[in-house]
Order: C-alpha cells, then sequence, then structure tokens
C-alpha cells in the first residue's frame, strides 16, 4: 500500500490491517493471536478471522505486538530563554514513532501572567498542523494565582486536560511557593486532575550557582553541583507532603536520582497516592559526562534536575521501575542545538535545558530492563504505555491492544539491536547523549492510528496527522483512593462547654507584634533616656518588665476566686 | 573553712566531700569520693586527704551524677506582652528541685528588635533571678543584613554559639529557604550552631485557617493543623540545607516519630545533625489536646504539638537509648490557665508552652533507664553530657572530673513520686503530667559546690546563677564540618574555550507581564477586541517555527568548511 499519496486532510482512516502470527503482550498477559484494524481501531482480535478480502497482511512471525508506546512528558514547543526547540512537534512526533511511540504529552509552558488558554490553544494548534503522531497536552502553571480557577476549569471541563505541572524550582520566574502548591492542589482535586511538581528546591540552588559562579565555575560541572540529589530529593518529599495534606494525588515528573526515587517508593509504602517518572537519559545514561572535556558534550547532558553522577544510579532506578515504584517512563525531550546551548558558555546558568530520549525511549527500557531480566514483556508495556494510559484517563483506548482500542500497534523485535548516533538519530539535534550506545530491542513496524508508518526500516508519516486526545477529569485509578480518603478526612471539634474562666489582659495586643518588621527599633515602650544610645536603654526597659510579674500574679490569683473554681477550669 | 558566707551571691568557698558513691559519667561508673572546693572538683578518687573540718555527705552508695543541663527552656518569652508565670526564679529554683543545675534559655527577640538589646535583657533578668548557672541561646526573628553585625558581636564577645532560626510562624519568624541558606552559611563562618524550629508554617497557615473555617477553635485544632507530616517536612529540609551548606544543625523539639526517623536516617548518611526530644514528648502524648476539660486542653498545646500517636514516647526513648537523638530538652514555657485563656475562642491565639523543666530527668530515668533501653551512662550523656559538648561547655558542665564545675546529684534511682501540681515548683496551676508516677529523682544537687536540694528541701538562693559564656566551635560539632569542609572544595573542569556558534538571543522580556495581580488578565472568554492578541500569537508561532531555518545554518556550520574546530567534536 502507498502513503505517499495520502492527502493533507490530516486524519481519515480507510486501511484495513491484518497482522498476523504475532504475540500480543499487554500489561497483563500475552498470548497469541491475530489482529484486524479497520478504521483506525482494533476491530477484532483472535485466530482465524474472519476479515474481508484485499486487506493488507503484516506478518509478525516470531515477534511481539505491542501497545504503541506513551511518552508522557514532552517539550517539543516551549521555548527557553526564548530559544525554540531545535525538534518541533514534526520532528519530535516523528522520531517517536520511528522509536515505537505512538502518543505524546507534551508540555504546554504558561509564561507568568499570560493566559493558560491561550496558550494552551497556540500550543494545540502548532501541533495539530505539526505532529505526526496523536498527542495530547499537561499545562505548566508558572504563577498560581486564585485567578486562574475559572481557567482551570474551562481546561478540565471542557478542553480536556487533567494533568497540570508545577515548578518548585526556577526561583523568582516560575517557582511557587508552598502556600501557592496548597492552594493549586487544592483546587486540582476538587477538578479532579493530577498534580505534577518538578520536584527541585529552587532556592537553594540559586544560592548555589551564585556561589559557585563567584568560584569561577562556569562549565556545565556547575549545573550538576549545583542541582545536587539533596535539593531533588528535598523538594520531592515537599511535594509529597503537600500533596498529601491537600489529598492531592501527585506526579513527579523526572525523577533523576536515587534518594529521590526512594523518597517516592516509601510514601507509596505509606500509602500516598503519588508516582514518579524517570526518564530515559536517567535510565540510560549518568551525570559523569558534565565534567567531559569537551564544552558541546558536557553541555548537551544539560537537564533538570540534572543526570546523577553515581553510575549506579541507572541499574537502581530500572530495579525500581520494575517493581512498581515507580510507574511511567517518558523522554523529557528538549533539544537544544550545540549553538543555543552555547548562549550559556560562559555561565552555565544560561545553558537551555533539556536532553534527547523520545526515540530511544522504549529501545532503553527493553535493554535495560527486560533484556537483563528484571522485568518481564508485560510490566514492559505497563511503564512504556499503560501506566500512562490509565493515570491520564486515555485507557483503554490508548495503552491496550484489545478491541474498540485506537489501532497504535508496535511490532516490537527483542532481538535486533541497534547503536544510537546522532548520524542515524531523526532529530535535528547533533549531539546525541546517547552517542554509540547499543541498545537490544527495536520497533520493526509501527502503526499508528490504523496506518502502517514505519516498516522496512522506511518512516513514513504525514505532517499533521496527529490527533489531540482529550482526556477526561477524575481517573478511576488515581481518585478512587481519593475520593475515598475526602470522606474519610472530616476532621471533627471536641464539643465542651464554653470556657469560663479567668482570660488574661491583653493589652498590649498591638504593640508587641510590630506591623512593619522593618523599624528596628524596639517595640516596647520607649524610655526617656535621650542623649543615651539604644543598647543601655536597652537595661532599663529589662527592669520594667521584670516588675511587670506583679499584675501577673494578681491575675494568676483569681484562678482560685473566693468563689469557688469555676469548673470548667478545674484541674481534674 | 573560709565561710564568708554573705549576701554576695557566689558563695563558692564551701568544702564539701561526698563519699561512698558511685561516679556515673557517660563513659563509666566507678565508685569513688569526690572533694569539692570553692565550686570545683578538686579530687576524684578513693582515700582522699582531705583537710579537717570538711562537711561530709554520705552517698551510701547512691549515683554521683553530673547535674543535668536543660538545653530548651523559656522563662521570659512573652506571648503578647505577657510573660510566663515561671520566670527565671520559679523556673530555675523547679530545675533545681529536678536535679537540673544548668540551664540553656532562649533569647526571643520580636521582629524587629536588635538582637543585643534582647540578649542583654535576658542576661540582666537572669543574673537577678536565677538560682542555677545559666546560658542564652539567641533566636532571630528575621534575617537581614543588620542582624549580621550583631550575630558576629554575640559569637565574638558575648559567648554565644548557637542561635534558633523558625521555619513556622508564618509572616512572622518564619524565614524563606534562601534566607535560611544564607543564616546557615553565615552562622557556620561564625562557628555557631544552628538550631531550628521544623515545621512547615506555609503549610500550617493553611490548614489553620480551613480547620477554623471548619468551625474548629478549640486546642484539638492545633494538632489537626499542624500534623506530623508538616514537622517531619521540615525536618528534612533542614537537614538538606545544613548539608548543603555544611553546617552543623540542632532540631529543637522533637516531637513525632516520623521528625526523629528523619534524623536517624540523615545521620546514617552522615550528616551533622542533632535531635532533642523534650520530656513532654517522652512521657505524655497528643491525645489530651481532646480533653473535654478546656483548661486542660489548653495546657498541652505547644509547637511541633505531641503527637497523638500514643506509641511516640517509647520510639522517641529507644531512638534516645541507641544515640540517634542525643540531648533532652524540656521547652519548659509555662503560662497560666487565664493566660492560655486569650486563644479560648481561636487555637491559634493559645500561647504555646508546656512545663517540663522539673521533670526531665526523673522520667528519662522512668522511661528509659528502668525500662531497660538505656543504662546509667546513657542516661548521664542524654541527660548531660551531650549537651555539654555540642554548646561548648564540656567539661567544665556534664562530667564528674577534676576541675569541672561541681555541679553534682545524688541520685536515686528507686525513689517514685507522684507528679502534680500542688507540689511542683513551677508556678504554672497546671502540671501536664498531672497524676504520672516517676521513678527515680535527686536526693541532693549541688550547684556550684552547694547544696541548694536536700531531701526534698530546696535552699535555693534567687541571683546565684551565673552566666556560663560558650565559644564558637565545638569540637563535637564542627570537627567533622572543618574536614568536610577541606574534601568538599569544588573545583571546575579545565577546558579550552568554546568557539563554536552561538545562538542570537533575541530578547525575551515579551512573554513577562509585570503583575500578577491582575486577575482579570487571565479568564478565559475575551470579547472580539481583545482577542486579537491571542491571533497574533498564532501567527507568531508560525513564525517561529519558520525561524528553524536559521538554525538549520548554525546547524551546518558544525560541520565547517575549514574543518571541525576540535573542542566542539562529538564524541
Amino acid at each position: 500500500m502507498s502513503f505517499q499519496g495520502k492527502k493533507s486532510s490530516a486524519r481519515h482512516a480507510g486501511d484495513r490491517l491484518i497482522i498476523k502470527g504475532g504475540k500480543i503482550v499487554n500489561d497483563d498477559q500475552s498470548f497469541y493471536a491475530d489482529i484486524y484494524v479497520e478504521d483506525g481501531t482494533i476491530k477484532q482480535i483472535g485466530e482465524n478471522l474472519i476479515v474481508p478480502s484485499g486487506v493488507k497482511t503484516v506478518d509478525a512471525y516470531g515477534q511481539l505486538v505491542i501497545p504503541g508506546g506513551i511518552d508522557a512528558n514532552t517539550n517539543l514547543y516551549s521555548p527557553q530563554k526564548g530559544l525554540n526547540p531545535a525538534d518541533d512537534f514534526y520532528q519530535g512526533t516523528r522520531a517517536a514513532l520511528s522509536g515505537g511511540t505512538t502518543t505524546i504529552m507534551d508540555h504546554v509552558l504558561v509564561e507568568p501572567g499570560t493566559s493558560l488558554l491561550t496558550a494552551f490553544d497556540q500550543w494545540k494548534d502548532a501541533a495539530e498542523q505539526r505532529a505526526c503522531c496523536d498527542f495530547s497536552l499537561h499545562v505548566d502553571i508558572t504563577r498560581w494565582h486564585e485567578g486562574l480557577y475559572e481557567e482551570l476549569e474551562t481546561l478540565v471541563k471542557d478542553k480536556g486536560v487533567n494533568s497540570f505541572l508545577f515548578f518548585m524550582a526556577y526561583k523568582d520566574k516560575y517557582q511557587s511557593s508552598d502556600s501557592q502548591l496548597y492552594e493549586a492542589f487544592s483546587v486540582l482535586r476538587d477538578l479532579g486532575a493530577i498534580a505534577q511538581v518538578h520536584a527541585e528546591n529552587g532556592d537553594i540552588i540559586d544560592e548555589e550557582q551564585k556561589k559557585l559562579l563567584c568560584l569561577g565555575i562556569t562549565g556545565p560541572e556547575g549545573h550538576v553541583i549545583s542541582h545536587s540529589e539533596e535539593v531533588e530529593t528535598e523538594a520531592v518529599y515537599r511535594a509529597i507532603t503537600i500533596a498529601k495534606q491537600s489529598n492531592c494525588p501527585l506526579y513527579v515528573t523526572k525523577v533523576m536520582s536515587k534518594s529521590a526515587a526512594d523518597v517516592i517508593a516509601k510514601a507509596r509504602k505509606k500509602g500516598m497516592v503519588v508516582y514518579g517518572e524517570p526518564i530515559t537519559a536517567g535510565l540510560a545514561t549518568d551525570g559523569s559526562h558534565y565534567w567531559s572535556k569537551d564544552w558541546a558534550i558536557a553541555a548537551a547532558f544539560v537537564t533538570s534536575p540534572p543526570l546523577n553522577p553515581d553510575p549506579s544510579t541507572p541499574q537502581y532506578l530500572t530495579s525500581l521501575l520494575a517493581c512498581g515504584d515507580l510507574q511511567v517512563t517518558s523522554s523529557a525531550q528538549a533539544s537544544f542545538s550545540t549553538a543555543q546551548k552555547a548562549v550559556g558558555k560562559d555561565n552555565f546558568t544560561l545553558i537551555p535545558e533539556g536532553t534527547n530520549g523520545i526515540e530511544e525511549r522504549m529501545s532503553v527500557v527493553w535493554d535495560r530492563a527486560v533484556a537483563t531480566g528484571m522485568m518481564d514483556e508485560n510490566e514492559f508495556v505497563a511503564v512504556t504505555s499503560t501506566n500512562a494510559a490509565k493515570l491520564f484517563s486515555m485507557y483503554p483506548r490508548k495503552g491496550r491492544i484489545a478491541v474498540g482500542s485506537d489501532a497504535d500497534i508496535v511490532i516490537w523485535n527483542p532481538k535486533e539491536t541497534r547503536i544510537i548516533s546522532a548520524n542515524t538519530h531523526n532529530l535535528n539535534l547533533e549531539v546525541n547523549i546517547f552517542e554509540g550506545l547499543e541498545f537490544r530491542g527495536v520497533a520493526s513496524v509501527v502503526i499508528s492510528g490504523g496506518r502502517v508508518l514505519l516498516e522496512d526500516g522506511k518512516l513514513n508519516v504525514t505532517e499533521g496527522s496527529g490527533r489531540f486526545i482529550p482526556r477526561k477529569a477524575f481517573p478511576d485509578i488515581v481518585y478512587k483512593r481519593i475520593k475515598a480518603r475526602s470522606k474519610m478526612a472530616e476532621a471533627h471539634g471536641v464539643p465542651r462547654g464554653n470556657y469560663d474562666g479567668p482570660v488574661h489582659d491583653v493589652i498590649s495586643m498591638t504593640k508587641s507584634v510590630p506591623p512593619t518588621p522593618t523599624t528596628r527599633g524596639p517595640p516596647c515602650p520607649k524610655t526617656l533616656t535621650g542623649p543615651r544610645n539604644l543598647h543601655q536603654s536597652g537595661f532599663t526597659l529589662a527592669g520594667a518588665q521584670i516588675d511587670d510579674h506583679i499584675p501577673r500574679r494578681s491575675a494568676q490569683r483569681i484562678v482560685a476566686p473566693p468563689g469557688g473554681r469555676s469548673n470548667i477550669t478545674s484541674l481534674s | 573553712m573560709s565561710g564568708s558566707k554573705n549576701s554576695i551571691p557566689h558563695l563558692t568557698s564551701e568544702r564539701l566531700l561526698i563519699k561512698g558513691g558511685r561516679v556515673v559519667n557517660d563513659d563509666q561508673s566507678f565508685y569513688a569520693d569526690v572533694y569539692i572546693e570553692d565550686g570545683l572538683i578538686k579530687q576524684v578518687g578513693e582515700n582522699l586527704v582531705v583537710p579537717g573540718g570538711v562537711k561530709v555527705i554520705e552517698a551510701n552508695g547512691r549515683m554521683v551524677i553530673p547535674g543535668g543541663i536543660d538545653v530548651n527552656t523559656c522563662l521570659m518569652k512573652s506571648y503578647l506582652g505577657t510573660q510566663p508565670v515561671d520566670d527565671f526564679f520559679q523556673g530555675t529554683k523547679a530545675a533545681l528541685a529536678g536535679g537540673t543545675t544548668m540551664i540553656i534559655d532562649h533569647v526571643a527577640p520580636q521582629p524587629g528588635d536588635s538582637l543585643l538589646e534582647a540578649f542583654e535583657r535576658w542576661q540582666e533578668a537572669a543574673d537577678k533571678k536565677a538560682c542555677c548557672d545559666y546560658s542564652l541561646h539567641v533566636d532571630i526573628p528575621q534575617w537581614n543584613e543588620n542582624v549580621k553585625d550583631e550575630l558576629e558581636l554575640l559569637v565574638q564577645d558575648k559567648g554565644i554559639n548557637s542561635f534558633q532560626v523558625y521555619m513556622a510562624y508564618k509572616d512572622v519568624y518564619q524565614m524563606t529557604d534562601s534566607e535560611l541558606y544564607e543564616a546557615f552559611s553565615f552562622l557556620k563562618q561564625l562557628g555557631a550552631v544552628v538550631l531550628v524550629h521544623a515545621e512547615n508554617g506555609d503549610l500550617i497557615a493553611q490548614e489553620q485557617r480551613k480547620i477554623l473555617g471548619m468551625g474548629i477553635t478549640g486546642p484539638e485544632g492545633h494538632p489537626l493543623s499542624r500534623p506530623e507530616e508538616l514537622e517531619a517536612e521540615a525536618v528534612f529540609r533542614a537537614i538538606t540545607l545544613g548539608n548543603r551548606v555544611n553546617c552543623p544543625v540542632y532540631i529543637t523539639k522533637v516531637m513525632s516519630k516520623s521528625a526523629a526517623d528523619t534524623i536517624t536516617q540523615a545521620r546514617r548518611k552522615g550528616s551533622v545533625v542533632f535531635g532533642e526530644p523534650i520530656t513532654a514528648s517522652l512521657a505524655t502524648d497528643g491525645s489530651h489536646y481532646w480533653s473535654k476539660n478546656w483548661a486542660k486542653a489548653a495546657a498541652y498545646v505547644t509547637s511541633p504539638p505531641l503527637s497523638p500517636d500514643q506509641t511516640t514516647p517509647d520510639h522517641l526513648h529507644t531512638l534516645l537509648a541507641c544515640g540517634d537523638l542525643q540531648v533532652v530538652g524540656s521547652s519548659h514555657c509555662a503560662y497560666s490557665t487565664s493566660q492560655k485563656a486569650i486563644g479560648k475562642d481561636d487555637f491559634t491565639l493559645i500561647p504555646e508552652g508546656i512545663n517540663g523543666v522539673e521533670e526531665r530527668m526523673g522520667f528519662v530515668w522512668d522511661k528509659a533507664v528502668t525500662m531497660g533501653k538505656m543504662d546509667e551512662n546513657q542516661f548521664v550523656a542524654v541527660t548531660s553530657t551531650n549537651a555539654a559538648k555540642i554548646f561548648n561547655l564540656y567539661p567544665r558542665k556534664g562530667r564528674i572530673a577534676v576541675g569541672s564545675d561541681a555541679d553534682i546529684v545524688i541520685w536515686d534511682p528507686d525513689s517514685v513520686k507522684t507528679i502534680t501540681a500542688k507540689l511542683q515548683q513551677s508556678a504554672a496551676e497546671y502540671n501536664i503530667f498531672e497524676g504520672l508516677e516517676c521513678r527515680g529523682g535527686p536526693v541532693l544537687v549541688l550547684s556550684q559546690g552547694q547544696v541548694v536540694y536536700e531531701e526534698g528541701k530546696l535552699h535555693a538562693q534567687q541571683g546565684t546563677g551565673r552566666f556560663i559564656p560558650r565559644k564558637p566551635f565545638p569540637d563535637y560539632a564542627y570537627q567533622r564540618v572543618k574536614f568536610r569542609n577541606q574534601v568538599k572544595r569544588k573545583q571546575g573542569v579545565t577546558r579550552g574555550i568554546y568557539d563554536g556558534p552561538v545562538y542570537d538571543v533575541a530578547p525575551t522580556p515579551k512573554y513577562i507581564t509585570p503583575s500578577p495581580s491582575a486577575k482579570t488578565s487571565p479568564t478565559s472568554h475575551q470579547p472580539p477586541p481583545i482577542r486579537n492578541l491571542h491571533q497574533s500569537n498564532f501567527s507568531l508561532s508560525g513564525a517561529q517555527i519558520d525561524d528553524n531555518i536559521p538554525r538549520r545554518s548554525g546547524h551546518r556550520i558544525v560541520a565547517p568548511p575549514g574543518g571541525r574546530s576540535n573542542i566542539t567534536s562529538l564524541g
């Protein structure tokens, strides 16, 4: 079948396909069956299917047939410091498809002060024009205030967005305070959305950056030194605490270190509704490259939170992924060319942040987790596709091979290997952070929306064929528990008689709480010893306060008044 | 005996021999006599040669331990202008009656006050009234440049080496993480110990609002608005800050299991962090906040609150016994019921504070030593020696050794008493330990070589307490920090200068609109004229997509005709 002749009218389903002889792998079981696809959806699954004649047959003998991957975190359109990513929706989704990912979830970055809806529309338009695979959108809120409520409600109820990201880093730019997070989380819970956080302590990072620049450290190694693992862990811990208090589900994007992952795992053991997302880069490589002598390579690894210099991190994250303590893999794809990264050549804080990984994600998980025996093929499907679909309300339309699901199907060849190189990858980037690494497991056929886009090593995509996938609020997997807890968590006061005992007179209420903390003068009554200096006057003042205990004593005596103690104040 | 016993406060000339006791230090116990002269321990050993006419105290095989050090009292911390009912006189009397011979009180200036003035006020009051030796922590109510000079003076001239910062009390004392980072860095340079009141003030403020909104105004609102997670979170954050700055951190008032566990785990990873449970968290729990008696419930109000989890005291004792927590304080700050009643209609206004200075040593003995969790040496460590080490009072305080101050307690492990407000030294009319039985207590207390408490009778004299100055850089806290400073010195990578292409950054301020308070702008549906703005955004995005053409040329430059420059080559 030829696809060249596709009209530019983006989406129309037409292809009829039968996938034969493969082993279907869902997150819960694997079985041998054929799949019949029509109008972009899966129509039949089984053996000896009765299908119309003239149907294209895709041969999957000896290979796995898995639901297309879902990349839950990409940044294909969000500018950083005025720079647009080198790979936009077209290049990005093309690369995604070539790696076996058929749905991406991109982050709408709303600059402080701009409208959420405007930004959302802008992203959606751009993606609809350019994306080659289905997409959905998260909205990143960079400045929380009560006035956003209406827009949030519209986004959740009318626009199909159920996940919002908040930043705990990027001080004075995107960072939200704990109070803001608490308020925002409370609103999101009421709307049935998922709170996502970029978890790093921006205050500490800011201080450390200043310190490092003062020390004369300006290269990319300064990035990882100033964004230490602890800073990430601390913020994850805090985010979980806030989510717990506001009873809101939490999704931690980009889990990059062992200790951050541990905090999530522990919180889950205590029953918290929290999810963790390691990314391609964190699973496949480590932060030692920040010390590379080649500036361009070191800079290519700059992302936040940074890759961890501890070389055992990837394996550790993979094992937590395998045991279910972490749930979703994404790429956090955000590509900036070397020339763009070089904006920060004299100051690491100016290097635009982002690494590639959209194309390599599925292979990395297969190679590091399945091929090493940590994870089985079903769990592989769960962490690359199904879990994300469930969390973000796309299940079972996405993330499962079942009758009625979208025909986003990948035929996975576990035996083939590929070597990553910037020369052969599908991105514009000139540095690939996985350069030279070899991964087992390759997507040999990719079907998106019922159309075969990758076959025999040939990628055949259509710009603008991707559809926006709206998502409903209150995803079951997340909100069932939250709802039950909301009912449980009602706090009750203690019914008591009115306290009728003596009450100490607070005359100086206003006096000792100075309204303006800027005045440095003593808040207590001023002494009259004019010419004496301030320090001296402190002495006389102290004397006055000590004498103050005489009225206090009389107040104390009231507690056992002549008429007998009142019952309520009696000391049992 | 040159008994010049006149009204001069410091009577240090008495000579005493404690005979037949078992001296218990934090490292070992041994039978020995202790000879005291001029307020100092002059000899420790058997068959001592002492001058004639010396007063002999028979210890009869009982334990002779260093007097307790209570590192956390607030005897002058005013609340809305009212002073605690236990001032330095009442408070130190109570301390002595419980076997504590030294307190470290918190100087609590209000935001805007001069720290020095506050310090001098406290010192003067304590000099006049305290019956036992004392030292002072200074609380930093807000962080700014002016504070720095005062801190330097306090450390270098006034003998203060510990300062408290607050992560709670939003809009009053609370510091942001940036301020904490700066404060930690500065205090570290001075060699001071940072005390942290660890609770997440932002979230507390939110919870308080919520709970008041639900109509809960009684003292039970206090623990409801300050769940233990908020304490644990702040402890975690404080430790992170301490690690980043490489500065010792001391967590005051560890009240919950999870906060204590956080400290434990951090210590396992090598953090220099110390934790201080207090009498109340070791002996009782937060179930009393739900008491039907308002006065009783209010008496327990302190921050962080007592944990309602009844297994908390036991857990904290276990950690204390194994060394994961180091110091026992009391956080003694007594307000009368009428003072507490300021918050009778709003729990957020109840003055915070509980008693415990008198009961501190007894409960550690009762709940840890008699239960077999802790031995007598560890008992001395957590009630006295560790505090002396952390705050640089050692070996003058916290040890029975030649040359140390004669602050000595003869401890009776078998005495049993029932705590009641009627028999206490404190002036508070409610004792939160009311009715609890406590094994172990002092028989005799010596402060500066003077018998100040003997068989239930106090002979304390107002104003005899001396201010004990403390030097910065206590070894116990700073030795590791100093080594880490050397090891952790950061170094950049020496590279050639990047000579590849650099993307031209267009001026950015396009997106940033100045006022976040403008609630109108971000709302959803705008009338057509404003809609234009949106439209222009769209065309803008088109332009951005086209932008990739110059980028492509940039891309090509990476392999320029003259050959790649080495520095940008890949791999």
